[in-house]
Order: C-alpha cells, then structure tokens, then sequence
C-alpha cells in the first residue's frame, strides 16, 4: 500500500512518516501529494498568530480541547494542530516548545499536533506549511489550527493560509498608534484579547475597537504582491452588510473563559465565507500565489543547475569590489556567467 | 541547505519537577543544528510515545532524575515498537546508578549519560547514531 493510500486509511505513523517526507521536500512526499491533492479543500483552516507571549499555544490547546468536548446537541470535530517555531539563523537548530501548553490534548486519537520550524522563512510559516496542511486535509481532520511563530508586525503569510485568521493580542503591549498601523492586526478575522483578568485589558479592548472605527471596510481577499499582477484600489463599500467586521473576544486561555465565544465567533465567520462566496475568493487567491511561489523556487533551482560555481564566485567577487552593481550582477548571471 | 535535520524529542517522564539538564542539553542541540521538540515535565511513558509518533522524531532523549527509570525507560520502548517506531534511537541522561546502565542497553538504549557529560559528546553520539557520521 503507498504511503498516500494509508494516510486516507487514517494511518498515524504513515501520516508522520509522510509529514516528515513533505518538510524535507522529498520527491516521494510530492508525489503522494499528487496522490491526496484531490482529497483537499475539506477543512476549515484557522490560524493562530500574535506575538510571542501573548498566549497563542495556550489558546490553541484549548481551542482544540473544545472542539473535542463540545456541548451537547454539538458534534466533536477532528483536529490537527501544525505549530510553527523559528529557526535560528545562525546554526538553523530550534527548539519547538508548544507542546509544552498542549498536553491536555494528549491520549486523544481525534487529535494530531505537529511541531515545524520555520526554516529560513520570514512570514511566520515555514516554507513547506501550506503542503503539511493540505496532507491534514486530505487524511480528513475538520478543522486544521496553525500557530504562527510569535509574530511582530509584518508576519502577515498566516492570512493567505487560513480561512479564518485569529491575531492574539495581550494587556499592555501596545498603544494605539501600533493599533491603527498596517499588518497584522488588519489581517484579524476575529481579534482575541487573551489574558483579559490583566489589568489594562479595557485600554487594550479600546485601542483595538477605535482601530476598527477607523477602518474602511475592505473585501478581504488577501492581495498576492506578484510580479504579474496589479492591485486593484480596494473597495470601499462601507454600508455592505456583506463585509465582514472582525469581533473582539475576550479570553483567559489557562482557564477556558470566552472560549464558547470564540468557537461561536469562528463558526459565523466560516459561514460569512461561504455565504459571501468568499471562502472560494481564499482559495483561489491561495492556490496562485502557492503556485507561484513554487515556479519561482523551481526557476531559481534550474537556473543553479545552469551556472557553474567558478562563474557565480566570479560575479559574486566583482560585486563584492564594487566593479558591477547588484543589478548589473544578475543580468550576468542571467545571461549563462558572462561577465558584464 | 539540504543536509538532513535531526528532529529530537527531549521529554520529561515521571515526577521530578527539575528540567535544567533537559533545556540544558535541548538548548546544545538547537546550537548543533538540530530540531529539538520539547514537551515539559511530568510526561508519562504513553505521551513521550505519542510526541514521538506525531513528530517522527529520530531521536528521544529522556531525562530522569527520580529513580524511575528502570520501569519508565522500558515501557518507553516498548510502546515505540507498538507504533512501529523501534528504529527511534533513545537516549538517557539524568541520575542512573552504574549497575543500570548494562541492563538499559542491553533493552535497547543508544546511550546513558550522567552528571558532567559534555554536550559535544551527547551530540556527537546522535550524530553517529542517525546519520551513521560524528561530525556534520
């Protein structure tokens, strides 16, 4: 049986096994991938970012503890949980420590928590993500939660990946000129105020509420910034019940206050996108710019085989002299290492 | 780029509540390079197999300083072969009495490391171990 047949199976140790083969970018991971792709587009994907602290691994366990024992009349879902930890730059060693706020969700075979490091990556995934979710998609959990590193302000790939994207903020970590600036907090579906039995949880409510008042409600497809395309101007139609307004919730993670809330408030929005037709939008916008990013890793690869590394170290030294400039570097090595 | 990472799993089984050797050692990893889950204390035996499943680690290290270790140890590895994971390397560290250490072996433990190891050597046994090289 292929490794592909005993993930939708339900398989653990293949669908590990499998995950591993999908990081490493092996070949036979993407061919499996082949194999499961048409099985995706099932599950509803939530991520999870915010800075670090703010209690993202903490939520999330709790979330998924949630979905698990839901209230009666309620069917329990099946949860994976990829959660995303950076690299060091210098050694690309990482310590993954999230399961360290997770072992609640532990004997639970409905369940399945995989740690990643972000390997290189800047946006707050790492670069073989989106693959790792589709292959949780395809071995049918319902509901996928991805934890983004700890977030600063521009760490925005999480939007492009989920349906519903939660921004975690805390007490005390910003005023209100960090609320109304670009990034992030604009990529909240739902705003979570986490830690709400801390003091300043009513400025922090507030700072978050008048950003909202400022904001011009926009459709929120996020906006690849490609090479081939142009960004229309957003529209603004401010008395659209279509647009969405993301709530503010409340909550205490290490206790499980506002959670109800939270789970009510990702349900209206999975069903806002698909009443809107907006869940289609996501994933169209989703699967381009996954499919662009794949051609120019796969360009930049062919183009290495192309180059001999005498050449690039000549280029690469003349630049370093200052004898050509960086553009004038790639227009060299464009052109098969003639020296401009 | 493509050199293969060496994902660890540092658990914490039984109920000592002392984890500085662990994050000492978890820490020596990350600086060699390699992918190190940590799970915190207090694991027992079935979550320490169940990170290890879900993570597809290659290695466990197991830090023990309670004097549990000649039940938790063998109950580890036993439910790694359950899943189909013998071929996981486990390595202990922690507060093992000299006469334990054959019997941990003989079942089927990679290596045991007492106070004052050096972390080049932990390191350089796991390298051995999963790549079948010492150095990088």
């Amino acid at each position: 049986m292929s490794l592909a047949s005993s993930v939708l199976a339900g398989e653990r140790l293949a669908l590990a096994r499998l995950l591993s083969q999908i990081e490493n970018d092996h070949p036979s991971g993407r061919a499996a991938l082949g194999e499961l792709f048409s099985h995706t587009g099932q599950a509803h994907l939530v991520g999870v970012t915010g800075a670090p602290g703010t209690g993202k691994s903490s939520l999330v366990n709790r979330l998924a503890h949630h979905y698990r024992h839901p209230p009666p009349g309620v069917s329990q879902r099946k949860i994976a949980i990829v959660a995303v930890d950076p690299s060091s730059p210098f050694t690309g060693g990482a310590i993954l420590g999230d399961r360290v706020r997770m072992r609640d969700l532990s004997g639970d075979p409905g369940i399945f928590i995989r740690s990643m490091a972000a390997r290189g990556s800047l946006g707050g995934l790492a670069p073989t993500t989106a693959s790792m979710v589709q292959v949780f998609d395809a071995a049918g959990f319902e509901i996928i939660i991805i934890e983004t590193v700890g977030a600063g302000q521009a760490e925005v790939d999480i939007a492009r990946l989920a349906h519903t994207t939660l921004v975690v903020e805390a007490p005390g970590l910003g005023d209100e000129i960090q609320a109304i600036k670009a990034g992030i907090l604009e990529i909240a579906d739902i705003l979570v105020v986490n830690k709400a039995d801390r003091p300043g949880v009513e400025n922090t409510e507030r700072a978050l509420r008048s950003m909202l008042e400022l904001a011009h409600p926009t459709r929120r497809v996020f906006k690849h910034h490609g090479l081939n395309e142009t960004i229309p101007m957003p529209e603004r139609e401010s008395n659209d019940d279509s647009l969405w307004v993301p709530p503010i919730v409340r909550t205490v993670a290490t206790q499980g206050d506002g959670l109800p809330e939270l789970v009510e408030a990702i349900a209206d929005h999975q069903d806002h996108l698909e009443i809107t037709g907006e869940r289609q939008d996501r994933d169209r916008t989703r699967l381009q710019a996954e499919l662009e990013l794949l051609i120019q890793g796969n360009l930049v690869s062919r183009w290495r085989q192309g180059i001999s590394d005498s050449q690039y170290q000549e280029i690469l030294e003349s630049l370093i002299a200052r004898q050509i400039s960086p553009h004038q570097a790639v227009d060299a090595l464009l052109d098969g290492g003639q020296k401009a | 780029m493509s050199e293969r990472k060496i994902r660890v799993l540092v658990a914490k089984p039984g109920l000592d509540g002392h984890d500085r050797g662990a994050k000492v050692v978890a820490r020596a990893l990350r600086d060699a390079g390699m992918e190190v889950i940590y799970t915190g204390l207090r694991q027992t035996p079935e979550m320490v197999a169940e990170a290890a499943l879900q993570e597809d680690v290659d290695v466990i290290g197991l830090s023990i300083l309670s004097g549990a270790h000649m039940v938790i140890v063998p109950r580890v590895l036993e439910l790694l072969k359950a899943n189909g994971q013998e071929h996981v390397n486990v390595f202990v560290g922690g507060i093992i009495p000299d006469e334990d250490v054959p019997r941990l072996m003989e079942s089927g433990v990679v290596g045991v490391y007492g106070p004052g190891t050096l972390t080049e050597d932990i390191i350089r046994d796991i390298r051995q171990a999963v790549i079948g090289t010492p150095a990088p």
